[in-house]
């Protein structure tokens, strides 16, 4: 649309010295790492904690992965830039996980009834939904680590999606599982008007967003 | 926008950027100004929203920051609190170089979770750190707009916690809602308390918490905002106290504490 922008009397901004190209609009860079979740943070024991992918329908099996058999899994180390609908990027940041193309080719495996969505479900009721393409072919990990460090549990931990090329909402903290859809189900976040894919670069922030 | 009004979830088909004029400026305290916007196509908020501005240098670049809405629905106009941070590059364009007449861009109101609606029944705990009274005084605001029956469905408290007695925005107006019993108000101050200062002169802390807030068998509906570190702490002793999860609702404002 020809959305032309009003001139904000007197205002010169702060130039990003971000590199040309790596800024999607509307974003800014910080070096620190801010928080953004809608309740309290919730703290899991390693014990107590597993990841499943699973079907649409109760008849699918599922396969589930204890702490310790996620680890087992191979690791990648992710350096990526990421982005919040909030207005932050932040560059270069480095990560340690398991592909999620791993998890799916084993729940293929498995016998998980496919699908061509995903909804992510985490710790705290939280859940985003993303498009199987979304999380497949190398764009998107189970991570654990930040920085050279376990994940922090205000940033995730013990483990978080991470989905860089969407918008931060997207990488699910806490998560604990997959649903394989047939159909877009709106998660949390969607529910509650924001876009439904979240592209940074076309700036997907809320629902009717191009 | 209008067929967003009155639902549960608040979401406007589109949200269009607009051109809203400044109408008045109030400096609050020393670092934080309130902006009246006047904004031509608004279909109105719900309390604990907020608004995307966007501002567009003459070259074309550009920086966007979300401001919370201080004003209570039924005002009728679009009131924000910027608080001024010195190495900032949006909150001192707005604390020191804009004025009534100028237009700024914004779109919204943005945000279905961090909102408060008269409808919710039962007693309400708000708790601030410095700039993240304002989502919060929206609250106070819509409560205080509604009839005695109302109010007294919805006692509220306030624990409050900013640097100084001077850094207390609206305080003048939260004395007025204590003295009318219309809110029990609680400040903390973390940096100089003033002489003869019987307050709490302390971060938020878990004692605090337990004298200030309702017990969880009362079910409050928390809203916590502020700063991250104010925010995480908060919301954790609070479940740790008790309290569901699913009730203690957060809004974080800024990376750092
Ligand atoms: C949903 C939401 C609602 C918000 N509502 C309000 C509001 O009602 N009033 C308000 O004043 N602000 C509010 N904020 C914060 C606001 O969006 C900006 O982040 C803030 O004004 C700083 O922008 P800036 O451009 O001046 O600083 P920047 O240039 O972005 O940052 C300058 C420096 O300050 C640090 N910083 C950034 N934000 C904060 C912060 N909040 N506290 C401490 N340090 C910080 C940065 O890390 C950096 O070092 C809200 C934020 C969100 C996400």
């Amino acid at each position: 649309m020809a959305d032309k922008p009003f001139i904000a009397r007197g205002f010169h901004g702060r130039r990003a010295a971000a590199p040309p190209g790596r800024l999607p609009p509307g974003q800014y860079e910080t070096r620190d790492f801010p928080v953004l979740s809608a309740g309290p943070t919730p703290h899991t024991s390693l014990t107590a904690w597993d990841f499943t992918i699973r079907g649409a329908d109760d008849a699918s099996p599922s396969v589930r992965w204890s702490w310790d058999e996620l680890q087992a899994l191979p690791h990648e180390t992710p350096t990526v830039d990421i982005h919040c609908v909030t207005k932050w990027s932040k560059f270069d940041t480095k990560w340690e996980g398991v592909s999620v193309d791993t998890l799916l080719d084993a729940a293929r495996a498995a016998g998980v009834a496919n699908g061509a969505f995903v909804l992510a479900y985490c710790d705290g009721g939280y859940t985003t939904n993303l498009p199987l393409a979304d999380v497949t072919g190398g764009k998107a990990w189970v991570a654990f680590g930040y920085d050279g460090a376990p994940l922090a549990p205000e940033h995730g931990g013990p483990a978080r999606l991470l989905v860089p090329h969407l918008y931060f909402w997207k990488s699910a903290k806490w998560v604990r599982g997959l649903t394989l859809l047939p159909n877009d189900e709106p998660g949390f976040w969607e529910q509650l008007g924001y876009h439904d894919r979240g592209d940074p670069w076309r700036e997907q922030r809320y629902r009717g967003d191009p | 926008m209008n067929e967003a009004i009155g639902e549960s979830v608040a979401t406007p088909p589109r949200l269009e950027w607009q051109v809203a004029s400044v109408v008045s400026v109030t400096q609050e305290t020393p670092r934080a100004r309130t902006l009246v916007l006047a904004v031509p196509r608004w279909a109105g908020h719900r309390a604990g929203q907020h608004v995307d501005l966007r501002l567009v240098a003459e070259d074309g670049y550009q920086a966007q920051r979300s401001y919370s809405i201080a004003s209570a629905p039924a005002d009728g106009m679009v009131a924000l609190t910027v608080e001024r941070l010195d190495d900032g590059e949006v909150s001192p364009y707005l604390c020191d170089v804009v004025q009534p007449g100028d237009g700024v861009e914004l779109r919204g109101p943005i945000g279905g979770y961090f909102v408060w609606e008269p409808a919710q029944r039962g007693p309400l705990f708000l708790v601030a750190g410095g700039s993240g009274i304002v989502p919060l005084m929206a609250m106070l605001r819509q409560r205080g707009r509604a009839d005695v029956a109302a109010r007294a469905q919805v006692p509220v408290r306030l624990l409050y916690s900013a640097r100084t007695l001077d850094d207390v925005i609206y305080r003048a107006e939260l004395e007025q809602l204590a003295d009318a019993s219309q809110a029990e108000v609680v400040l903390t101050l973390t940096r100089q308390a003033p002489p003869g200062w019987s307050g709490y002169h302390r971060r938020v802390d878990r004692t605090m918490l337990e004298a200030v807030s309702w017990p969880s068998s009362d079910e409050p509906n928390v809203y916590v905002c502020g700063p991250t570190s104010l925010v995480e702490s908060v919301a954790t002793l609070l479940v740790e106290l008790g309290h569901a999860a699913s009730r203690v609702r957060t809004e974080r404002f800024g990376p750092t504490g």
